[in-house]
């Protein structure tokens, strides 16, 4: 093995890189654009959701209890409806998500201590917002029943009225419940696998496809030299989109990152490997660029963006589906990356992982090399 | 004229199906969103792992664990005794919420006080975790009320009701909250919006780098005729892949298809045009299927994203909300998911299908002249 051999491949990897502008821009500009994508503009959490009143009532309560949700910063009073075909329609047409019908006896059946029924209509086209507008709503029905309960028990004068129970919550590593402290770790290693695997699902294939294959067999150059120094470029600049990455969900987008950053560099730079592996095998598999391209699309990319627990939680897939994430390198990485982000993990909480990703690691490079071959085909 | 574009357009059909790797193209990705979607993006929270800190070991702390316990949203995995293994099993992820009872639980309830449930959950999944701590809330609520109940019947009143609102919900197209009903139809809409675009805009670079582009040229087709002839065979092929998919999720996914099939394939027809026409204009600024591939890349993540197809179109910073406006998918998921899932017909739909003809026919419009000109 000679360093030398493997600086000189490298070296025309990395010019490769840089006088194609459009890969440049895959290097440079995807991670950027992700990272504003899920930082900035797409959220999954609920707020203001739109919604139609129709108050039968008229009363000071009814509207004392409308303000609840005008006041909430959850919801977002679009519309009062005088009869209930208009807020069908409003729900119809998809203008509002959810209708309050309030009876016309609400303040009556309040006042005289006793429950009344309030209609909640949901368009439930959309379930995991219309789950959480549901859960949000229930909560506003509990509070303004545990209020008026106590209200009739002081009018009874019977005792000083006194919750019997109450929950206090803390939640701990995302106390704001802000869905973009789950997002950006979980994109990190989205952003690593284009790099990894997208681009390097070219290196090997191009040389085939263009001829140059050939030249290199003729030279002194080894196997295990070439395929260094093919990825040697591209571990540096994934590492490079992992500073990127991490600068923007820092200073950007305020993520907190309470864990070490060396064990996050360390084990980034683990799972850079198994991807540039990965990567490696596609190239050396797949017989032209588009092939490679494809290949890396559906088993690099799309598994990390929907298998990995980035954005869906792996909890809530049904078991089978489970149990296919085991197999996903992904998977253990954004892992990783949730815990030092968000909880601090050291390397105590994630041996598993890491022990996961190396063996991931080693079976990827003995593939790799294995299906290499450095001869005329 | 009419016979140059059939040959055009047999040729186009005939050299993209009988390519292994466009054949793949049709079917593993569009699948795979599929099986994805139909079963794992699922916010359908139940069984949450919990942990019980029990410090008062009385009968009254009892009944309330069986209440979490007997419920359907929570298994109770673990029974922590120190400060330190209830954060070691949610820093292990063995538990998403941990209770904690203090120990003068009972004597507080029994002397008339409020005695306060410490509840401790992971935050990383922010919307699991706020359905989560619904249901506790209920569950303590309930819980609350028994204990009201029996104080006031030791003080005499006998019968006492609670005063207030019950919430009586009614959930329209989608009762049970599957999620897979919400995101079926969308990866049927993905599909008519991704295939086209990769198809139009890999068939005529394909030409351009091995030549053959000029050799077209030469023949006496004309530049519109050339139009028409690389992009119908696409947007038909879309059309017929999400047929396809859209028959798997009806039959297998038990997806309700609730409105008018004609109405469904007016928004396609219309929503295709869009699609080819941005798969033309990427074929444009590429001369390599790579080039192309890279670029279908940067147009598609944003523009997916960007479209109510995951992520809601309401909860987006303003200004980004009005930049949606100029996407069609946009559009086409409130017409799929209307005639899908709510049975909307046109007295609903028409602003969508005239915002996506209008969009349609100008972004083709834009495509073709730009296409026209690389081509002299």
């Amino acid at each position: 093995m000679r360093l030398s051999r493997c600086w000189a491949i490298a070296r025309k990897e990395f010019f490769h890189i840089f006088r194609d502008p459009r890969s440049l821009a895959l290097v440079i500009l995807m991670p950027a654009l992700l990272m504003l994508l899920f930082g900035y503009a797409v959220t999954l959490d609920v707020r203001r959701v739109s919604m139609v009143v129709l108050d039968r009532d008229h009363t000071q309560e009814s509207l004392s209890f409308i303000q609840r949700f005008s006041a909430s910063p959850y919801f977002n009073l679009r519309f009062v409806a005088q009869d209930e075909k208009k807020v069908k329609q409003l729900i119809d047409e998809g203008s509002v998500k959810m209708g309050l019908i309030i009876p016309w006896n609400f303040s009556k059946t309040v006042t005289s201590g006793k429950k009344v029924a309030v209609q909640v209509l949901l368009d439930g086209t959309d379930s995991n917002t219309a789950n959480i507008v549901l859960s949000y709503v229930q909560a506003i029905g509990r509070q303004y029943t545990q209020e008026q309960t106590f209200t009739k028990v002081e009018r009874m004068g019977l005792q000083r009225a006194n919750l019997p129970v109450e929950g206090r919550t803390r939640v701990w590593f995302n106390e704001e419940l802000e869905s973009k402290n789950y997002f950006i770790p979980g994109l990190v290693a989205v952003i690593m696998s284009i790099i990894g695997v997208l681009l390097t699902g070219q290196v090997i294939v191009r040389e085939w496809e263009r001829g140059t294959m050939e030249l290199l067999i003729s030279t002194p150059v080894r196997k295990g030299e070439l395929i260094i120094g093919k990825l040697f470029p591209y571990f540096f600049l994934s590492l490079l989109d992992l500073t990127l990455a991490l600068l923007m969900a820092k200073w950007l987008f305020d993520v907190p990152l309470r864990g070490s950053i060396t064990l996050l560099f360390l084990l980034s730079s683990l799972y850079i490997l198994v991807a540039l592996a990965l990567g490696m095998i596609i190239s050396t598999v797949a017989k032209t660029q588009l092939l490679a391209n494809q290949m890396a699309m559906i088993i690099g990319f799309l598994p990390t963006f929907l298998l990995s627990g980035f954005t869906f939680s792996i909890s809530n897939m049904p078991d089978w589906l489970q149990v296919m994430t085991y197999a996903i390198a992904p998977r253990y990485y954004v892992t990783i990356l949730k815990e030092i982000f968000l909880k601090g993990a050291g390397f105590s909480f994630l041996w598993f992982e890491t022990l996961t990703l190396v063996g991931f690691m080693v079976a990827g490079f003995w593939v790799a090399t294995r299906s290499f071959k450095k001869e005329l085909r | 004229m009419f016979r140059r574009i059939r040959y055009l357009f047999r040729k186009e059909l005939v050299q993209t199906l009988r390519d292994k790797r466009m054949r793949i193209t049709l079917i593993v990705p569009p699948l795979f969103q599929l099986i994805v979607f139909g079963y794992a993006a699922n916010l359908d929270v139940r069984h949450i792992r919990a942990a019980v800190r029990d410090l008062d070991q009385s009968a009254e702390s009892r009944d309330l664990i069986g209440r979490f316990g007997s419920s359907k949203y929570f298994n109770i995995v673990a029974y922590p005794q120190t400060p330190e293994d209830v954060r070691d099993l949610i820093n292990q992820r063995k538990v998403t919420l941990s209770i904690e009872i203090p120990s003068d639980f009972s004597r507080k309830l029994k002397k008339g006080d409020t005695a306060r449930v410490q509840l401790l959950v992971d935050g990383t999944d922010s919307n699991t975790t706020l359905i989560a701590l619904g249901y506790a809330g209920q569950i303590l609520s309930e819980y609350s009320t028994k204990i009201l109940v029996k104080r006031l019947n030791r003080a005499g009143v006998i019968g006492f009701e609670e005063a207030g609102v019950d919430v009586e919900h009614r959930t329209w197209f989608n009762p049970n909250f599957e999620s897979r009903l919400f995101y079926v139809p969308a990866v049927i809409a993905l599909i008519a919006f991704l295939v086209p675009i990769i198809l139009t805009a890999q068939a005529v670079v394909r030409e351009r780098e091995i030549g053959t582009l000029e050799q077209i040229m030469v023949t006496p087709i004309r530049s519109w005729e050339l139009v028409v002839g690389k992009t119908l065979p696409f947007a038909l092929l879309g059309l017929l892949d999400m047929i396809g998919i859209a028959l798997i999720g009806i039959f297998w996914f038990e997806v309700p298809f609730r409105g008018n099939p004609a109405i469904l394939l007016l928004g396609s027809v219309l929503f295709l045009m869009g699609s080819v026409a941005i798969g033309l204009f990427i074929s444009t600024i590429s001369s390599t299927q790579q080039q192309a591939q890279i670029s279908t890349f940067f147009f598609t993540m944003p523009a997916v994203n960007l479209s109510g197809f995951a992520f809601p179109i309401e909860s987006m910073p303003e200004w980004i909300q009005y930049l949606t406006y100029a996407n069609p998918l946009r559009y086409f998921l409130v017409i799929i998911r209307g005639v899908f899932l709510k049975g909307n017909g046109l007295d609903i739909l028409w602003p969508e299908m005239t915002a996506l003809a209008i969009l349609g026919g100008f972004m083709l419009l834009l495509s073709s002249l730009r296409f026209q000109k690389r081509l002299t």
